[in-house]
């Protein structure tokens, strides 16, 4: 049962699982737009950027496009990896209960 | 394990958003049969008002007199019908793609249906371009089988940002528009075969595959 360990904790929201998901096929996605797709709140959507921003599974860009402030994320290495691993671990998590 | 989510649930949901986010999936495939219908109507129009033929050489011998100058007033209502046809299937594409975005609440201009004009747009203009110069050059009999050929390779390059099904209309307008390279003359014919006929099988098989 040791594929259970490889089910991430930093995962476990579907907020999380979102953001990933649009970042792995997706190269730099702005704030707004990750909002619109995934239909939450800014301070929700935030916090939890932040949280992968903090693990290193995201990448932040900050610019500005005239005077208005322009975010950017895109996903890591890190957290390419991670993410994969998050979704063999589901997949045989699947398998073994069929 | 009891408060995680169902995996497979979300998984499913992992890859719709893959999709959703990497793909314009709004586009209808009603719109493609009434691009086919205009287009077909378009050329009828031109056959009926010149008394050509389908299937005979009459359209090149129409574009010149005998003494080689292009004959001007066939190539303005040439131009005219094919702009109609284009404003037309292009309003109605529009039309139709909203109407889907919003009954699946999407967003209807978002980077992914700016990836699909864009990569629409460069090839496209490269091959109006590449028609003046034949036009130029007095090369009538090549421009039909051009504007095919531009048009497939088109949507050869939006087919990655939309669905895939679009790569069979792609590789069916190429090989067309080759084929018309070879057997010269029958311009209007195989813009009515690419632009109408090939919408309209397309266009049927895409509504029924995804809006039914």
């Amino acid at each position: 049962m040791n594929w259970v360990n490889h089910l991430n904790k930093a995962f476990e929201s579907r907020i999380r699982l979102g953001i990933m998901s649009v970042l792995l096929v997706n190269d730099w996605v702005e704030f707004t737009e990750l909002k619109e797709m995934l239909q939450v709140t800014d301070g929700n959507l935030a916090s939890h950027l932040t949280a992968l921003e903090k693990l290193a599974y995201v990448q932040v860009r900050k610019q500005f496009i005239g005077k208005k402030p322009n975010t950017s994320y895109a996903v890591s290495e890190i957290g390419k990896e991670a993410f994969n691993e998050h979704l063999n671990a589901l997949e045989k998590l699947i398998k073994a209960r069929e | 394990m009891k408060n995680q989510p169902e995996p497979l649930e979300t998984l499913t949901e992992i890859r719709s958003l893959m999709e959703r986010s990497s793909r314009f999936i709004s586009l209808s495939g009603l719109s493609g049969v009434f691009a086919g219908i205009f287009a077909l109507m378009g050329t009828a129009v031109v056959a009926i008002r010149y008394h050509l033929s389908f299937t005979m050489e009459d359209y090149y011998s129409r574009a010149t007199y005998s003494s080689g100058v292009p004959n001007g007033e066939f190539f303005v209502f040439l131009f005219s019908v094919a702009l109609l046809v284009l404003v037309a299937s292009l309003a109605v594409c529009i039309f139709f793609t909203t109407r889907r975005a919003r009954k699946h609440n999407l967003p209807i201009w978002d980077r992914t249906a700016q990836r699909v004009v864009w990569n629409m747009f460069i090839p496209l203009s490269a091959g109006g371009v590449f028609c003046l110069v034949l036009l130029d050059h007095g090369i009538f009999t090549l421009v039909a089988p051009a504007t095919l050929l531009f048009y497939g390779l088109a949507l050869l390059n939006t087919s990655k940002y939309t669905y895939p099904d679009l790569r069979y209309l792609a590789l069916s307008e190429i090989s067309l528009g080759l084929l018309g390279c070879f057997v010269v003359g029958y311009g209007l014919f195989f813009w009515a075969i690419g632009f109408g006929v090939l919408h309209i099988f397309y266009g049927t098989r895409m509504y029924q595959k995804y809006e039914r």
